[in-house]
């Protein structure tokens, strides 16, 4: 397949139009709107539905209604915008309706500033709208990866009858990079796959009321509340075996940086100039942020590892929480942050590196 | 071996495409990663605009590094802004038309190319972006010249009639570039 370049949001939208997404409803915020304005010019070649919505309150909504239709459907913000469309996420999630969104993250909180941060960790991982519920949060270091987890997020989406976000940055969505494009799929696919979810989707019931469909974000009755929301418990935790991470260079590391997205890729980069000087750096890089692969952090030799770098574009730091919670105590972690826009420079991840070597 | 470049000049200077040309035909043409990553804020007309491209042959960490091994510098204030991200040994393009070689540093290279004034004797102001992608070419080698021109031609291609004046001035860029390699 043949390389082509393309800017981080465009490749998400294309991604998401090739996994067979036929409705995208949004809304204009900086620095996520190539992802509109490329669904506004795909849908209609395609077949599908792009709307602009008067609000990302109503965006979501729209997107709850097309997913609640059986259509592979997506919006997307960056950060306060995700924030307004926090209750039709968490409708979503209490119905069990299958969407995809994502956040190409600014700097926060409140409108923050327009230009990339990692500032969204805590509401993406613990708490996307009111109510406890979970999802999956993946979130890619390169535009290729981006592409890549926005064509899966569908599929676990529809297994699951769940939200997925894809968490990216402002520096994901902006940058241009090869990627090799995933395969389309066909009109035959796209029909199959909404027919899969005729047991449950609002498809028509064509006056056969025993088929009619019956789409709930909430419930009248506290036992049934309950016993779906131990059903959803029970999918958050069959999540483990969904984790992802890569692991670079950890079996002999002295220093291990943990980080995901684009601190990863700089910090990758500080790995690769640490040990072309010598020095033993390894890089943990959890790609499912939830679920977290707690169990990468066990592969860490803490007999000669001298501290685990927590490095984010998060002040105060939101990721090291996790992070501390896989080390369990077995080494320090120290932390090498940035924020208000920033983007995580190389220098200061080597000197946060060097600063560990020397005790 | 990376390469960080960054282009900088006023609005309307083509800055953009210029970083985007040489990114894309990096892609195109060879197997080498690559990164464009464009300013994006409250810019404001006549402010400044810029672009990192990154060219590597392994993975590519920041696509905007601390460090600059090549700066382009189309207009004042965007040396003001730049020059000290450039390292020592680098090298500095410059729109001598309307930047002053006068730069205040002797630990690196420069490359002058007035591609103001030499647009303007081919017809047309817009194309002084396609001159100094030339020069860059010509200079640094970075990429082999016909695929950057088969990028531009591809970029184009609704717009054949434009094709000569953009061939030529690549052409000349190339040659100026070339003239000062050392």
């Amino acid at each position: 397949m043949a390389r082509v370049f393309m800017k981080g949001c465009e490749a998400i939208a294309e991604a998401a139009v090739r996994a067979g997404c036929r409705f995208f409803a949004g809304y204009p915020i900086t620095p996520q709107n190539e992802i509109p304005e490329y669904f506004s010019r795909r849908m209609p070649e395609v077949g599908g539905v792009f709307v602009q919505g008067e609000s990302e309150v109503a965006s979501v909504n729209m997107v709850y209604g097309a997913a609640s239709a059986g259509t592979r459907s997506m919006t997307s913000s960056s950060s306060p915008g995700i924030a307004l469309k926090s209750e039709g996420i968490s409708y979503c999630a209490s119905a069990r309706i299958p969407m995809v969104y994502a956040n190409i993250s600014r700097g926060g909180p409140g409108v923050g500033s327009i230009q990339p941060a990692q500032m969204d960790y805590f509401q993406a991982t613990r708490a996307s709208g009111n109510g406890g519920f979970q999802m999956m949060v993946l979130a890619p270091s390169t535009v290729q990866e981006a592409v890549d987890l926005t064509y899966a997020a569908f599929d676990y989406a529809d297994r699951d009858r769940n939200p997925v976000l894809l968490l990216a940055d402002g520096v994901i969505g902006t940058m241009m990079e090869p990627v090799v494009l995933p395969e389309m799929k066909s009109d035959a696919e796209i029909a199959a796959i909404k027919a899969s979810k005729q047991p449950w989707a609002c498809t028509g019931h064509k006056l056969d009321c025993a088929h009619r469909a019956w789409i709930q974000p909430g419930q009248w009755s506290t036992a049934v509340q309950q016993e779906k929301n131990e059903e959803a418990a029970a999918l958050y935790l069959s999540w483990e075996k969904d984790v992802q991470a890569e692991e670079y260079l950890v079996e002999d590391a002295e220093v291990v940086i943990a980080a995901y997205g684009i601190s990863a890729r700089i910090g990758k980069s500080a790995v690769n100039q640490l040990r072309a000087q010598g020095v033993r750096a390894g890089l943990i890089r959890p790609i499912t942020v939830h679920p977290f692969p707690y169990a990468a952090f066990d592969h860490i030799d803490y007999s000669r590892c001298k501290a685990v770098l927590d490095v984010e574009m998060s002040i105060p730091a939101q990721f090291v929480d996790d992070v501390a919670a896989a080390v369990k105590d077995r080494c320090p972690i120290r932390t090498c942050l940035c924020s208000g826009g920033n983007i995580m420079s190389r220098e200061a991840v080597l000197a946060a590196v060097k600063s560990i070597m020397e005790g | 071996m990376e390469t960080n470049l960054c282009v900088a000049g006023f609005g309307g200077q083509g800055v953009m495409t210029l970083g985007k040309f040489l990114a894309d035909a990096t892609c195109n043409s060879t197997d080498k990663k690559v990164t464009f990553f464009p300013s994006y804020g409250a810019e404001q007309r006549g402010g400044t605009a810029n672009c990192f491209v990154v060219i590597s042959d392994d993975d590519i960490g920041a696509p905007l590094g601390d460090v600059m091994d090549d700066l382009i510098v189309m207009n004042g204030p965007s040396m003001n802004k730049f020059l000290h991200t450039l390292k020592p040994g680098g090298t500095l393009f410059i729109n001598s038309s309307i930047v002053s070689g006068q730069i205040g540093r002797t630990d690196v290279k420069l490359v002058k190319a007035p591609v103001t004034e030499l647009a303007l004797e081919m017809g047309s102001a817009k194309v002084l972006n396609v001159i100094m992608l030339g020069v860059y070419v010509g200079y640094t080698e970075v990429i082999a010249p016909d695929v950057v021109w088969e990028t531009i031609e591809h970029k184009l291609a609704s717009k054949p009639k434009l094709l000569p004046l953009n061939k030529q001035a690549f052409e000349k860029g190339l040659e100026l570039g070339r003239a000062q390699r050392g």
